[in-house]
């Protein structure tokens, strides 16, 4: 039992409250600051966590509430460092945000910073849950405050329209996750995940665990932006204000991808075998970092540009869990964390520039940024970041992919990964490279629209270069790019992930309290072959920028070619983004029965 | 035990979902949302059900009185909960839609696209 357990939910919660019913007389400044020393306070518990749970997981029974003989009453939190890591990371980023708000809005009401604070407080408490319906709690107080803030600009149409699509789709899929829990509940009278695994396993997987999984699954693909659930993404993030889009794009996503990896490891592994179930979610997983790429590259506005390259890396993340390996959940932890801090980074990047040129458009923007220079190196380094430089992070994640999929005989998923990373790295250092150098040409046809009224512009025009805006823009790329030189990350990760996949050791350290054996952090270095996907994929997306920059050089008989290929698969793709709810509830419900159909085929 | 309740659960989500795609009204929208919504309430009170079971209240019974399953119950008030606060929340950006868009249909509200 550890006292710390609870804090990094109640601090942002109760501070959130006292704020509520004391902030307006505290004056705007004092109300910010009160809200960043809370979030402070969030980083440095959930990071002492982190180190805390690096032997045995922690439990925290909420209440004292412990369970008997494996049959668990209480509410628990389970804290593992990857979840401990995810809770960092949500208060390392809202600190960024809060800091970056400080200079970024000229007007915002108290609402902000405690919306800001409840959102961290839920997305911390979702981390550390441990049973199921806390698990749909937390998200859907997550969800409830995310609509809030997308839609904090009421007076425009694009933040209405983005909140909107955003509400009905998420919880459309929040419904999903219920009826896949009332299902599970229904067969095993449990709620609390390890439980459920000690339930189900060893059993066959009937029809009620398949459709129990499937609706899961598919709920938190929904809230993570998988291919075909991704569509409110895009126009969510596109319109948020900049410092919500940071935690938005930077975690919560992801947030998704992390429940279903408990939720299968934890719960269904017993039933439901790796094997059975790996190829389905890579080809989720590829899909989507596939279409992500792609839609990344016909963006103008930087904000939907950076969506589509969440969405792209959410794929990346979603094959390394789908991979269903220690490797593979090792590479979406450290994946997770090192692209949501650059991805942002690039965030307050685009944050700067809508400061201070009041536009978040590559084409108007072409040139103007040569003004502000750390916005530019920042944005560039987050790109070079996402096209898996080596050694950084997300090359140390994907080399995991690369040598757990080349020995599950899964050799041909790398390279799409790879491609992926070329698409949207490369689009956001074409956008770089336009912006801040000044290349490329002014006009591109291709562009899908810049959706009109997307900022919140900030009022006055004032030069604005106060570090405030662009020290959270540093911190979190250098935090990014970092991280990598933590002393045995890989072997830590690697050591970590091994628990959570041993389900039954797993199960019997939170249920009965048996502690697991003890075992030592493997060490771990890059394969040759994943330097060279690291080393391919950078030049890729060096090429590809440039290809984007200076498309319309290339010889006309090949230009003419391309169009003939590639126009109708634009076209078709751009209509399928068309902004009605209506059509995207209908995919998410596609998704589904294409989800639980290919569960059921490969089960049976 | 039945399956009718299930069932029921199913084809009230089912026609909810029908309502929200075809939805052309954003007021008539938070209500089909609302409609899938209680479809929850319907298949979580159904798996908790008991046959002959009272309510879930153990003061003054002798021991092993049949009761329905107090946890859905208390899952479904949460739900509730929920559900009133997102039905809330996006009339509340209806309002707005109204208000400077001009319109309630979420096909006319759409700036963003491509």
């Amino acid at each position: 039992m550890d006292v710390l357990v609870p804090l990094p939910v109640a601090i942002p919660l109760l501070t959130a409250a006292a704020l509520t019913a004391f902030g307006y007389w505290c004056g705007r400044r004092l109300d910010d600051l009160i809200a960043i020393v809370a979030t402070a306070a969030t980083l440095v518990i959930s990071l002492l966590l982190v180190f805390r749970s690096n032997d045995h997981d922690l439990v925290y029974w909420f209440g004292g509430w412990k369970p008997s003989n494996g049959v668990a009453l209480g509410i628990s939190f389970t804290v593992d460092p990857g979840g401990a890591a995810v809770a960092t990371l949500v208060a390392t980023l809202a600190l960024a945000a809060l800091v970056f708000s400080w200079r970024y809005f000229d007007e915002v009401g108290t609402l902000f910073p405690v919306l800001m604070l409840v959102f961290v407080g839920a997305m911390c408490g979702f981390a550390l849950a441990g049973d199921l319906f806390n698990l749909f709690v937390w998200f859907e107080l997550m969800s409830v405050v995310a609509y809030a803030l997308t839609g904090y600009g009421v007076e425009h149409a694009g933040p209405l329209e983005g909140a909107i699509n955003f509400a009905v789709t998420n919880s459309v899929g929040s419904f999903c996750i219920l009826f896949g829990i009332g299902f599970l509940y229904a067969r095993t009278g449990a709620l609390n995940l390890a439980q459920i695994g000690e339930a189900l396993a060893g059993r066959h997987a009937d029809g009620l665990v398949i459709v129990a999984f499937t609706l899961l699954v598919g709920g938190f693909m929904t809230k993570a932006g998988a291919v075909p659930f991704h569509f409110w993404l895009s126009d969510a993030y596109a319109v948020a204000p900049v410092p919500v889009c940071i935690l938005l794009a930077g975690v919560m996503s992801d947030l998704g991808l992390h429940a279903i990896a408990r939720i299968y490891w934890t719960g269904f592994s017993g039933t439901l075998t790796a094997g059975d179930i790996r190829p389905v979610l890579i080809g989720f997983g590829l899909v989507t970092a596939i279409m992500g790429g792609f839609m990344c590259f016909l963006q103008r506005d930087l904000k939907r540009m950076l969506a589509f390259a969440t969405i792209s890396n959410i794929g990346a993340v979603l094959v390394g869990i789908a991979l269903l390996t220690r490797s593979g959940l090792a590479s979406s932890i450290v994946y997770l964390n090192t692209n949501g801090l650059l991805r942002g980074a690039a965030f307050v990047a685009v944050g700067i520039l809508v400061r201070r040129f009041k536009s978040g458009d590559e084409l108007d923007l072409r040139g103007r940024g040569r003004r502000a220079p750390i916005a530019g190196v920042v944005f560039a380094a987050a790109g070079l970041g996402l096209a898996l430089l080596p050694p950084f992070g997300p090359f140390l994640a994907n080399a995991l992919v690369v040598d757990s999929a080349d020995t599950l005989g899964y050799g041909w998923v790398p390279p799409v990964l790879a491609l992926a990373a070329v698409l949207s790295a490369g689009t956001i250092l074409r956008a770089a490279a336009r912006i801040f150098g000044g290349l490329g040409e002014a006009k591109d046809p291709l562009f899908s629209h810049e959706p009109e009224e997307s900022q919140e512009e900030p009022t006055d025009t004032r030069r604005v270069s106060q570090p405030l805006l662009w020290i959270p823009a540093a911190a979190l790329a250098l935090v990014g790019l970092g991280l990598v030189f933590v002393p045995e990350l890989a072997g830590h990760a690697l050591r970590n992930a091994g628990r959570l996949v041993d389900r039954s050791a797993h199960a019997r350290e939170l249920l009965h309290g048996v502690p697991p054996p003890p075992a030592p952090a493997p060490s771990y270095s890059p394969s040759a072959a994943a330097y060279a996907y690291g080393v391919a994929s950078t030049l890729g997306a060096l090429a590809f920028a440039a290809f984007g920059l200076y498309r319309r050089r290339l010889p006309i008989v090949l230009r003419r070619a391309a169009a003939r290929v590639a126009d109708r698969p634009v076209a078709g793709l751009k209509a399928l983004h068309s902004g009605v709810v209506g059509d995207y509830v209908a995919w998410l419900t596609a998704g589904i029965a294409v989800l639980g159909g290919a569960v059921a085929v490969v089960v049976r | 035990m039945s399956y009718l309740p299930f069932v029921l659960a199913a084809w009230i989500f089912l026609v909810g979902i029908f309502g929200i795609v075809r939805s052309r009204h954003f007021i008539h929208l938070v209500v089909c949302l609302s409609l899938t919504q209680s479809s929850t309430y319907v298949l979580l009170l159904s798996i908790g059900y008991v046959k002959h079971g009272g309510a879930p209240i153990f003061k003054d019974v002798p021991l092993g009185t049949k009761a329905v399953d107090p946890v859905v119950q208390a899952l479904t008030l949460t739900d509730i909960v929920v559900s009133v606060t997102v039905a809330a929340l996006l009339l509340a950006l209806a309002i707005q839609a109204k208000k400077h868009a001009k319109t309630m249909n979420p096909d006319e509200l759409r700036p963003v696209r491509g």
